[in-house]
């Protein structure tokens, strides 16, 4: 059976400028922090980065280092973020308002099930959610309108799949095969997104052995999944 | 002086009946769920990903793995069940989320609702707002009636929309008010305030329900 373990090094080796990165977490609970360490080591740049949110900066709920999509927003390799919400990282608006840096809002359950048509092959979603709304008149992620359709009376936004070139995703507990559940709520973006890119990556808190725990145990099947990367540690706060 | 909130956190708790699923939004609305009446236990979505969301966690006991829509550390009650989003936000556009509690910037006479962006202010985002309002068969507004005298209740929205005509009932501190396909209607009154007083707080012309009855909250 083929080995999926691998280094983070290797598994992000074929990151390219520009590229698009989905990534796991709600304000950085259950996000991918080695695979982050790993993007931010390769040094490419102009990257689309996708997730719910802007991750969280240094303070917030106290924490001394800032986690998540906020690290690669920082670090300045983030040329256009795509997420639902920003609030909580004052950085994105400053560096929007600079020209730094593009945002994509998009209505969080639109979001998901943009990531979810891509992964399992359905040609767009038809959404009641943002009818009416700037985010009708607004362009989608890649540049198009969106048409406005009307099935049996009600008014929906027709909203393309979102492809991306990596999925980043961090389970709480995988086995050596790649099937994984993430606990509580670090669930978020991190079932949507596995294998909605090319290549699908994930980091687990705990890796298994096969056959170790009941198979039921386990939310998404490891054949979405190319490689596991060890080190995913538990945060702390 | 009363606490104005408290009583628009009140009226609002009696909204629910025991076994409801409802998203409660931060601030005022969170407060809601202090006041529900003996014998009521609803169910409270967090659209990051569970029903069941209880009270904040206690500083040492936090589970890292566990945090609200706003990103606090907070418990859950025994028959918590947690999914990811896109079962959390298929819950809030399939209406099983049955109410949506929110605070807003505006509100219109036909229930449009603009509660998310101001332009030129620091963009934020919609989060899960948009959805919530186009999903939720109920959305209940509670608000203070007016933003230090300034109309919030409209004619029509001058902010962008978080959803059309999505609005079903505002609360605020002068009344109980109605979104019906003609307009706005009240159907309790502060003892506090008259009709006048209500109608020359609100930008768009008001109707008094015929079983118009006094808002009981203090």
């Amino acid at each position: 059976m083929k080995n999926k373990i691998i280094t983070a090094k290797e598994a992000v080796a074929g990151l390219r400028d520009g590229m698009t990165v989905f990534m796991g977490g709600f304000l950085a609970t259950g996000s991918p922090e080695v695979l982050i360490d790993a993007v931010l080591e390769t040094g490419v740049k102009n990257l689309t980065v996708v997730g719910n949110d802007g991750g969280l900066p240094v303070g917030a709920y106290g924490a001394t280092k800032a986690r998540g999509i906020c690290r690669l927003v920082d670090a300045g390799v983030v040329s256009h973020l795509v997420a639902s919400h920003v609030g909580m990282t004052p950085i994105v608006a400053e560096k929007v308002n600079a020209g730094e840096m593009k945002l994509t809002l998009v209505p969080q359950g639109t979001l998901a099930e943009k990531i979810r048509a891509a992964a399992y092959g359905l040609g767009g979603v038809l959404t009641p959610t943002g009818v009416g709304t700037p985010v009708q008149d607004a362009l989608d992620e890649l540049g198009r309108e969106k048409k406005v359709m009307e099935i049996n009376g009600k008014k929906y936004l027709f909203e393309m799949p979102f492809h991306g070139d990596y999925s980043l995703i961090r389970p709480s507990v995988a086995d050596k095969f790649g099937n994984y559940y993430c606990a509580k709520a670090t669930k978020n973006f991190n079932y949507v997104m596995a294998g909605a890119s090319t290549h699908t990556i994930i980091a687990p808190e705990k890796i298994v052995e096969i056959n170790e725990l009941d198979p039921d145990t386990y939310d998404v099947p490891g054949v979405l999944v190319d490689y596991i990367v060890e080190g995913e540690k538990k945060w702390q706060i | 002086m009363a606490d104005l909130k408290a009583r628009i956190a009140k009226r609002c708790a009696k909204e629910f009946n025991d076994g409801d699923f409802v998203n409660l939004g931060i601030g005022l609305p969170t407060q809601v769920a202090n006041y529900l009446p003996e014998g009521v236990t609803i169910t409270l979505h967090s659209e990051n990903g569970f029903a069941g969301l209880d009270a904040a966690a206690e500083p040492g006991k936090e589970d890292v793995d566990v945090i609200n829509s706003g990103g606090g550390y907070v418990t859950t009650v025994p028959h918590v069940k947690f999914f990811d989003t896109s079962t959390s936000f298929g819950l809030v556009r399939g209406g099983h989320v049955k109410a949506t509690v929110l605070g807003a910037m505006e509100v219109a006479e036909n229930g449009d609702l603009a509660n998310w962006i101001i332009p030129g202010a620091k963009v934020a985002g919609m989060g899960g707002a948009m959805d919530l309002c186009a999903g939720c068969p109920s959305v209940i507004i509670v608000m203070l009636h007016t933003q230090k005298g300034a109309h919030k209740i409209l004619k029509k929205c001058t902010l962008p929309l978080t959803a059309e005509q999505c609005v079903s009932k505002i609360i605020t501190e002068m009344g109980v008010m109605e979104v019906r396909e003609d307009g706005i209607w009240v159907v309790e009154l502060h003892p506090d305030f008259t009709k006048e007083d209500i109608q020359a707080a609100t930008g768009c012309e008001l109707h008094f329900d015929p079983e118009m009855k006094a808002m009981e909250e203090e």
